[in-house]
């Protein structure tokens, strides 16, 4: 244990130190135009200690997003407005519910195409092209399609979450429901099991490792999509739309809060799939 | 053709019949004939070993019977019916090279797989694991998992696997290929043995003229280019056969002949 944390600790200071670096290099700027104005030379100390204490920093420093994310997340009661809890909330609730669709269409586009000719030569390429238009150029439309419709809320940005998130997943399943080897098909045709045999006991098995690792995958991608999805509407409520009004009001210490809760809610949730591949392939003699 | 049973006495049944069969693969460099004019009886409870060179066919042909595999031409029969009825009606079990074990089941339910899938009842699965697992000598292992066992245990649970359920024919494709000689003799001794109790009729695939000549009454001897057979010699040794049989002029006798087919089967390709 002690042998992985010691190289983790030591990046983890590397950045701080570069943070507050670059919090100094960035803003010393605004520091010496306001020096400048009031007529006062800074010395060194007065320099830095402004740097890392202006109100609308270029880069805030670490503790006072560090600040901002404990008044925003301990101090304020979840239902209010100004709680990152609630905005986050209002993210991951988006972001499971596109992960939860993204990962069944990802496994039923498998399926489709290991078992039927047709889908496998006429899926992949539609597949391939839904990626290699720019979300933001699609999420818009979306979004206005489905308000047109009358539906609004979760749904909108959840479909866009699943719309990244769908793709890790049918491209690692194929893979996955592909990878029995000639012989254990054999095996099982001299058995003469069925294909739906053949499916819940060889194939399936067989896709858990690939099944998890693009579900990990898909994961952060739908937190992508589900804060793209809050930007282009002017939302009210989630990261994205904190991280909207912060750079309308040139907020960075919200921004950066903002950014950091969107990661730490990536690395969680990930981390949880990761649990959860643990414990199965552990129980099923693969890990 | 038919044969006596020795002890038995009684005349026999053609189990797997195979007349003028060929099986030709096309490939980016041609056509392969991988069987040419294959003629091969196999009798209810012989034992038959397919011995010759790489690439003769011999596993095409195991594959032929399995309905793995489509001849080009010719007849196939298997218990009277076409090979794919045969597999219908789980009339083989089939051992491959490798033990092919599911790495996600233990030992246990790799057995039983091929029992669930066949529909066998709970209550009988269990009782049909624990015998073949005894059988060969893999008792108190049903809750390890593939890999916690060596490559020699492995490819006796993948013969439990296919001893598990009722079927009459045996057809094994260099079963005991990658193991070690003592590991080898051990299992040979105790395949004859079941061979001998259970009546099953197998096809044996082996690269070793030892191996054949001990546990075989009959051997067939196949060549490359096209795939054919060359000589079938049949085996003058009892049933009943110890380890140390291998050391009698008869056995002697016999691996000379097989040797010699093999040899002639060489000149004809050069
Ligand atoms: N699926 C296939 N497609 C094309 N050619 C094949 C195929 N399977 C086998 N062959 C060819 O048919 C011939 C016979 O192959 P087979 O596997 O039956 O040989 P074998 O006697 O079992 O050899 P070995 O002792 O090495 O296992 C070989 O020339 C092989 O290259
Ligand atoms: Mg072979």
């Amino acid at each position: 244990m002690t042998r992985s944390i010691l190289p983790i600790l030591t990046v983890v200071a590397a950045i701080f130190v570069l943070w507050y670096g670059a919090a100094v290099w960035l803003n010393a700027a605004w520091a010496h135009d306001k020096a400048g104005r009031a007529g006062v030379e800074l010395s060194f100390g007065e320099l830095v200690a402004d740097t890392w204490s202006q109100d609308k920093p270029k880069l805030p420093a670490p503790h006072q997003v560090a600040v901002e994310l404990w008044d925003t997340t301990v101090e304020k009661k979840i239902t209010s407005k100004r709680s990152l809890i609630y905005h986050s909330w209002v993210t991951l609730s988006a972001t499971l519910l596109g992960f939860a669709l993204g990962t069944v269409l990802g496994v039923g586009l498998a399926i489709g195409i290991v078992y039927n000719r047709v889908m496998d030569m006429s899926v992949m390429p539609w597949v391939i092209a839904s990626q290699t238009i720019p979300i933001l150029a699609i999420a818009p439309m979306i979004i206005v399609v489905l308000n047109a419709v009358g539906i609004s809320g979760l749904l909108p940005k959840a479909i866009i979450s699943m719309y990244l998130s769908f793709f890790p997943v049918v491209v690692g399943m194929v893979k996955g429901l592909r990878s029995p080897g000639v012989m254990q098909l054999d095996q099982m045709k001299t058995w003469n099991a069925s294909a739906s045999q053949t499916f819940w006991k060889l194939r399936l098995p067989s896709s858990m490792p690939y099944l998890f690792t693009s579900m990990k995958v898909a994961m952060a991608a739908s937190l992508v999509g589900a804060i793209v999805g809050e930007l282009p509407t002017g939302a009210v409520a989630g990261l994205g739309a904190r991280l909207l009004a912060g750079s309308y009001y040139g907020q960075t210490i919200q921004i950066w809060s903002a950014l950091l809760m969107a990661a730490a809610l990536a690395a969680v949730m990930v981390a949880l799939i990761g649990a959860i591949q643990r414990v199965t392939l552990k129980r099923m003699g693969m890990a | 053709m038919s044969r006596d049973r020795g002890d038995t006495g009684v005349t026999t049944e053609t189990v797997i019949s195979a007349k003028g069969l060929n099986l030709t693969f096309q490939t980016n460099d041609g056509p392969v004939h991988a069987l040419r004019d294959v003629d091969l009886d196999i009798n209810k409870g012989d034992f038959v070993s397919f011995i010759g060179p790489s690439g003769c066919g011999k596993t095409t042909f195991l594959r032929c019977m399995a309905d793995l595999e489509t001849p080009t031409g010719g007849s196939i029969t298997v218990n009277g019916v076409s090979p794919e009825e045969a597999r219908k009606s789980r009339a083989y079990g089939y051992v491959f090279q490798a033990a092919g074990l599911y790495p996600w089941r233990t030992i246990g339910r790799n057995v039983s797989l091929p029992l669930e899938i066949m529909g066998y009842p709970k209550s009988d699965i269990a009782d049909r694991v624990q015998r073949v697992l005894e059988l060969v000598d893999l008792a108190g292992f049903e809750k390890k998992f593939p890999w916690q066992l060596s490559g020699g245990m492995q490819q006796r649970a993948s013969i439990a696997r296919a001893l598990a359920f009722d079927a009459d024919i045996l057809l094994m494709d260099e079963p005991f290929g990658a193991l070690d000689e003592i590991v080898r003799d051990h299992l040979n001794e105790q395949l004859l043995k079941l061979w001998d109790r259970t009546d099953k009729t197998i096809a044996f695939v082996t690269h070793s003229i030892p191996e054949a000549v001990y546990l075989s009454t009959r051997i067939v001897v196949m060549s490359p280019r096209p795939g054919r057979i060359t000589d079938v010699i049949e085996s003058t040794l009892p049933r009943e056969r110890p380890l140390d049989i291998r050391d009698t002029p008869e056995f002697l006798e016999i691996a000379h002949r097989v040797r010699e087919g093999l040899r002639a089967g060489h000149a004809y390709d050069d």
